[in-house]
């Protein structure tokens, strides 16, 4: 296959899960900003910034409101980011690389994109917002579906699923980062309502309430909630379950080849350096450093599937 | 005019259906229109959906759009068709026969029935292409005839496109559609397939590649990219084919092949299906400013590493100066009387058909001989005073650049439209595919429709629409 191929498919997969992802942290924001708990304007600087996409906003000069954070999120032109833009940028590669997705695939993209124009061609009301947001969710859902139900397992798949995972990877160590400090044990106000709703507000970030209420318990605190996201295999948005899907597909890419790729290298010492250990370990070596050092491999790990898949000239 | 001055192919001139729309007749009338409407709606959904647009030129962003579709199919009968596909057949190895002979020894200049500077003087001959026989000896793989018709059995060739014709994937899609739509009607009638154009295209292309090609030959697609007007056919023609879309950027000639960057390395290409036209071809050879092409792919091919389809300066035979003199083509290769007939022409590089042309402009169409897609056109009869006083000007100070023909009475089809059926204008461009000593006409082709009532100009780019082409199985 072509390396501007791989490259569209990859892109295409990256900005799709990143949609997806902005949706889901707007989402929590509102919830957050309904309870009435924390400061609005507080919540939305946090909101954006684990979108990564504060400093755009604070560039374009406006007043940090929850309508001027919510609108730069979904629909504005200059953020590369929102989720006009990704769809718009996800639907552009898969036009590009068209011949290497299947029909179902690129008609559940023009279909989600047609539907995206519509939806956010004026500001988005605070009563349409959840009907909008859950829309804009349901239709990525389409897009992975029939990825997941039409495409040949071959090394197209392959880059399909690199770019998503190592996207959604970046995402949770951003919200990880943003929020490290509400998991610092030393922040003594366990039980308090103000932490309450920010753990709460990490776990509606990655879709997870249900699921860590199910096998944490109640009393679970910070740590646990640490260690979910980080390194619990089970849970599809942790940064262990991504590095090891990273992994399978790095190495069905390179199956035929006598050694390692060098993205294969860096992903073993990434996982080795900072994902066997328990995460006591990672609160002693400091989380933010932590989350940080991941974040740099990351973009590592993406810099160099560029150059083994000769994405570019 | 009236429409009843047209040959209507439902009716004839008499108001009699015609034996070869019967079915579709009984079809349409047997329908309520309320659902035939939702139908309609129904297919430009499908179009928008899958994605079958093209891209204006000329605006500043490129702007996807649809090529209106019409419901009624237009219906050609076996043995209409059988005609037709002889005469295409026979201009598709003369044009042939004409490439061959024009790039080597000029029999037909020697002979006396082509005049040398038509040749020479010519901007779309190619000298790169003196001497340099294709592999296969093929020029002209791909061809679109562009056909019209003016009374039962008179068809007139309008014009030849054999450089890079367009629209094959909407004959695809339309068929697809109508399929989709209205399965039953083809339990009714007997339509020959067309579906297998990608499948034939890939082989027609494989079966042309250079003569030490292995048995698997590698074949590309060459888009000039996402923004050209015709991307989507292009990536689907890739799709449907099975094989790499590739542009410029992504081709490099290394140890005299051109081959493609691919995730594991450079990969030879066999044979290049080519969308970019010549002058992008190759920087080195040509425009050096193309970003589009690949250096130095016309050094490669010249040496017989690369096929390239259509041959590089096969677009003289699309020059309309050239399409006057096809009756003399198509007798002195076949040694045959033409099958097909041409539309009486005009060159105006003759002084005695260029005051002809000026004195009777209000009755005719006048065409630039390089144009192409109804740009820089006139037709006679619809222009304004204005409009022809500033095309008196154009032919005065460079009459070699026109051709002028009488405005024809193109036949008329239905369209499906708000107040029922109505009389449009039509074309047809059936399309060809050539390997060695292999000319394969699709049934049928790309049937272009004037939308607007009494309009003559059929073309996309201009506000035409497009129908699904029957020819039955009699």
């Amino acid at each position: 296959m072509l390396g501007k191929t791989a490259n569209g498919l990859f892109w295409m997969s990256r900005y799709l899960e990143r949609a997806e992802n902005t949706a889901r942290l707007i989402e929590t924001g509102q919830r957050i900003a309904l309870t009435r708990l924390g400061t609005d304007d507080e919540e939305w600087a946090s909101v954006l910034r684990s979108a990564g996409v504060l400093k755009g906003f604070e560039a374009s000069g406006q007043a940090l409101t929850k309508d001027a954070a919510l609108n730069w999120m979904l629909r504005a032109r200059e953020n590369s980011s929102s989720i006009l833009t990704c769809i718009e940028s996800a639907r552009q590669n898969a036009r590009l690389v068209r011949t290497a997705i299947t029909g179902e695939v690129w008609e559940a993209i023009n279909a989600t994109y047609m539907t995206n124009q519509q939806l956010l061609s004026r500001k988005v009301s605070e009563r349409d917002l959840p009907a909008v947001l859950r829309q804009i969710r349901q239709n990525t859902a389409l897009v992975r579906g029939m990825i997941h139900g039409t495409m040949m397992r071959n090394e197209m798949y392959d880059f399909l699923r690199i770019g998503t995972f190592l996207e959604r990877a970046d995402n949770t160590a951003r919200i990880l980062d943003v929020k490290y400090y509400v998991l610092l044990p030393s922040v003594d106000a366990v039980g308090s309502s103000i932490d309450n709703v920010q753990w709460e507000s990490i776990l509606r970030s990655v879709s997870a309430r249900g699921g860590f209420r199910m096998e944490y318990g109640a009393g679970a605190g910070p740590q646990e909630i640490a260690h979910f996201l980080i390194l619990d295999k089970r849970m599809p948005r942790s940064l262990a379950f991504c590095v090891s899907k990273l992994k399978d597909n790095l190495r069905y890419l390179n199956a035929t080849a006598p050694r390692p790729s060098e993205a294969q290298k860096k992903i073993d010492q990434l996982e080795r350096r900072y994902l066997l250990h328990d995460v006591s370990a990672i609160f002693d070596f400091g989380l933010h450093e932590y989350i940080q050092d991941v974040l740099r491999g990351l973009s590592g790990i993406s810099r160099q599937i560029e150059i083994d898949n000769r994405f570019y000239e | 005019m009236t429409a009843s001055n047209y040959f209507d192919e439902m009716w004839g001139t008499e108001e009699q259906l015609r034996a070869p729309y019967r079915s579709v007749h009984d079809w349409i009338t047997s329908e309520d229109p309320a659902r035939l409407r939702a139908k309609q709606r129904e297919a430009e959904e499908l179009f928008r959906l899958t994605g079958i647009t093209f891209n204006v030129y000329g605006k500043a962003e490129a702007e996807e759009r649809l090529i209106p579709f019409d419901i009624i199919p237009r219906v050609i009968s076996g043995t209409e068709w059988s005609r037709l596909s002889r005469g295409i057949e026979q201009r598709v190895r003369a044009i042939n026969a004409f490439l061959h002979d024009i790039y080597h020894k000029q029999e037909i200049v020697k002979a006396g029935r082509i005049p040398q500077e038509m040749i020479s003087k010519n901007a779309a001959y190619l000298p790169h292409m003196i001497g340099v026989t294709p592999p296969g000896g093929v020029y002209t793989h791909i061809v679109g005839i562009d056909l019209v018709r003016t009374g039962p059995g008179e068809f007139y060739v309008l014009e030849d496109n054999a450089r890079t014709p367009s629209g094959v994937s909407y004959m695809l899609e339309n068929r697809e559609t109508m399929l989709q739509m209205f399965p039953d009607l083809f339990s009714q009638n007997r339509v020959l397939p067309v579906q297998n154009y990608p499948v034939d295209l890939r082989r027609s292309l494989a079966a042309c590649c250079p003569d030490r090609t292995s048995d698997k030959p590698v074949v590309a697609v060459l888009t000039p990219g996402i923004y050209n007007s015709a991307y989507f056919e292009h990536a689907f023609l890739a799709d449907q084919m099975g094989v790499e879309l590739v542009e410029g950027h992504d081709l490099r000639v290394m140890d005299g092949r051109v081959a493609m960057r691919t995730t594991k390395g450079y990969k030879p290409i066999d044979v290049l299906y080519r969308r970019v036209d010549d002058d992008f071809l190759d920087p080195l050879n040509f425009n050096p400013e193309s970003a589009l092409g690949v250096p130095g792919i016309m050094d490669v091919y010249r040496a017989g590493g690369i096929t390239i389809a259509n041959a590089p300066g096969t677009g003289i035979a699309d020059d309309k100066a050239i399409y006057s003199y096809m009756p003399e083509i198509v007798e002195f290769y076949t040694g045959e009387r033409p099958i097909l007939q041409n539309v009486q022409t005009w060159r105006c590089s003759e002084p005695e058909a260029l005051s002809y042309v000026l004195d009777n402009l209000e009755e005719l169409v006048v065409k630039e001989v390089h144009g192409s897609g109804g740009y820089g056109m006139l037709i006679g009869p619809a222009a304004s005073k204005k409009e022809l006083a500033a095309f008196r000007r154009k032919l005065k100070a460079r009459p070699g650049n026109y051709i002028a023909q009488p405005t024809l009475s193109l036949s008329t089809v239905p369209i499906f439209s708000r107040a029922g059926l109505s009389p449009r204008h039509v074309d047809l461009r059936p399309f060809v595919l050539v390997s060695p000593g292999k000319v394969q006409v699709t049934p049928g082709g790309l049937t272009r429709v004037a939308l607007k009532k009494g309009s003559l100009v059929v073309n996309s780019s201009q506000g035409g629409g497009t129908k699904d082409t029957w020819v039955l199985e009699d």
